[in-house]
């Protein structure tokens, strides 16, 4: 397993450096001169050629991509050309706000969906299970940056009780209601479409498990409801809806997704262990 | 395969009335919306792209504008209407482009193992691995924002979902009976992908195709949602949206319009898409 674990962690670093390849050459594909950008349309010839000089602009990409990189491990990501201050302050500083709402949305949608489709399995046929079918059509066939709309004219504008923008309120806020009540639009929003996968999921693969031999072995042996729905099935019907949770949290936060693929292998081993990594 | 062929024809198992009652609905839908968009043109609608700014921001159930005006004072429902030229072509072409390089690859990845295999696999779990939007963004950064532009990202991204689809079916059929026999009837790679793979690829294709547009089209309105699809001023659902959201407070129906044609199309593709499902892989459901 630590083997396993160290290979994997390894194999991370030629993706990054591919990343890191792929995302300097769309910086460099995409439209538009720095040195133009910087100095303006009435710039002459020889400013623009003397910046592009000073900026490294005209050496060979290659000897470009390693004098970025070389900068860029030393944590020094440049600086932004539109607010005149290094890049990476300015990254960091949205991150927290980031992951506080990609995360949140993530424990909502895999909370929510899993007991969702835990509900539909036991009870399949019944009013919450098609309400639950209904939820996921219209959840895929959504955009979410409508629905964002949607919810914030209702319940912002219309009803107002919650706010409709930032992260604390102006005065008297910073507490942690006033933060939760800032988060829940949002959240709910990028929640939204998730949920309904999750829950569909949840629910098929929970009516195959709770179909098996070995569910009927425990209810004969009399375990208890909640044992037989939640250890014999829930558990092992854990494996795709793992692998979904991590495909979502990948497109919820763009970053770290090679890590949070190690992740979800690891889980796999905890959840089955015939599953081995050698 | 027999059994599939079988299974194919038999009515499909256990499908509830109302699911075929909504998916008549949502067939009828589809087709009005295509309808109303490929006659566009010579509909008594106003100029969708005339401004006329005393009249900015008119609600739904003015007089001459039925679902009222945009900030610029544009017939929102002429808008609207030739709007869902572009998203609803848009759909579709990315979807068909996506598909046609997908099953190639597919095809070519499933039939032939060694180094060909290995090169389309990665290629397509490169392409999986990366956040969709992300790659799409960094495809339309460096090829320049515009709609033609925003397709070939969208394709892009989207084609690894076919040759994952396709390839797994071609790894199984490569082994059945009737693929052997035809090799010892010495029968070539042409002849066997052509008459005897490919026509077990249509139904898979068929069912993941019409679940698809929907996705582009919601992808291709993502974009231009972020400004880097349609420019203005050609009417666009996803920038409608996007330029709507501003005045969202006085007037939310420039936003919310053409959110819900969005919704409304995509919502019957998934309906009908489900259908065509069922039908055709009742085994699934």
């Amino acid at each position: 397993m630590r083997r396993y674990l160290a290979g994997r962690l390894l194999l991370l670093v030629p993706v990054l450096v591919g990343v890191s390849i792929v995302i300097f050459l769309v910086l460099h594909l995409s439209p538009g001169d720095p040195a133009e950008i910087m100095l303006g349309s009435q710039a002459t010839r020889e400013d623009l050629a003397r910046l592009r000089a000073d900026m490294g602009l005209t050496e060979p990409l290659p000897v470009q991509y390693v004098h970025w990189l070389h900068h860029v491990l030393r944590g020094d990501l440049g600086r932004s050309l539109w607010m005149k201050r290094p890049v990476l302050p300015e990254v960091l500083g949205r991150l927290r706000a980031t992951l506080l709402l990609t995360g949140t949305a993530l424990v909502l949608s895999t909370v929510g969906g899993v007991a969702l489709g835990v509900a539909s399995a036991r009870w399949p046929r019944s009013l919450l299970d098609r309400l639950s079918a209904v939820a996921a059509l219209f959840g895929a066939s959504m955009p979410s940056f409508w629905l964002g709309i949607v919810l914030m004219v209702i319940f912002a504008l219309r009803l107002g009780w919650l706010p409709a923008s930032g992260m604390f309120a102006p005065y008297g806020g910073g507490g942690p209601l006033d933060l939760a009540l800032h988060l829940a639009l949002p959240a709910l929003t990028l929640a939204a479409a998730s949920v309904t996968i999750i829950a569909r999921l949840t629910r098929s693969t929970m009516l195959e498990t709770l179909g098996q031999d070995y569910v009927r072995t425990a209810r004969a042996k009399g375990v208890g409801e909640g044992g037989v729905v939640l250890r014999h099935g829930l558990k092992n019907a854990l494996i795709p809806i793992v692998t979904v949770v991590g495909v979502q949290a990948g497109y919820l936060l763009g970053l770290a997704f090679a890590l949070i693929n190690l992740g979800v292998d690891l889980l796999y081993a905890w959840l089955d262990p015939r599953i081995r990594y050698e | 395969m027999s059994d599939r062929r079988a299974s194919a024809t038999a009515p499909p198992a256990q499908a509830p009335r109302g699911r075929n009652v909504l998916a008549v609905a949502a067939a009828v839908a589809l087709v009005a919306a295509v309808l109303v968009a490929a006659l566009a043109p010579w509909l008594p609608l106003p100029d969708p792209d005339t401004v006329d700014t005393p009249n900015r921001l008119r609600p739904p159930l003015s007089p001459g504008h039925a679902l009222g005006t945009d900030e610029f004072g544009r017939d929102l429902l002429a808008r609207l209407v030739w709007g869902a030229r572009v998203s609803l072509l848009a759909g579709v072409a990315t979807a068909a482009a996506a598909m046609v390089v997908g099953v190639m690859l597919g095809v070519i990845g499933g039939f032939y193992t060694g180094w060909i295999e290995t090169i389309v696999m990665r290629l397509t779990d490169i392409l999986m691995a990366f956040p969709y939007i992300l790659l799409a963004i960094a495809i339309v950064g460096g090829l320049g924002p515009g709609l033609r532009n925003a397709m070939i990202a969208i394709a892009i991204v989207g084609f690894p979902i076919y040759s994952r689809l396709v390839r797994g079916v071609v790894l199984s059929l490569r082994e059945h009976e009737f693929v052997e026999a035809a090799r010892a009837l010495g029968a070539g790679d042409a002849i066997i992908l052509g008459r005897h793979i490919l026509p077990h690829l249509l139904s898979p294709v068929i069912v993941a195709f019409s679940l698809d547009v929907g996705v582009k089209i919601l992808a291709t309105a993502g974009l231009s949602f972020l400004g880097l699809g349609t420019q203005p001023p050609t009417a666009d659902w996803g920038s409608m949206l996007a330029t709507g959201r501003q005045f969202v407070v006085l007037s939310p129906h420039v936003a919310l319009l053409p959110g819900l044609a969005i919704f409304v199309v995509v919502l019957a593709l998934n309906l009908l898409g489900d259908a065509v499902r069922d039908f055709l892989d009742p085994r699934v459901g």
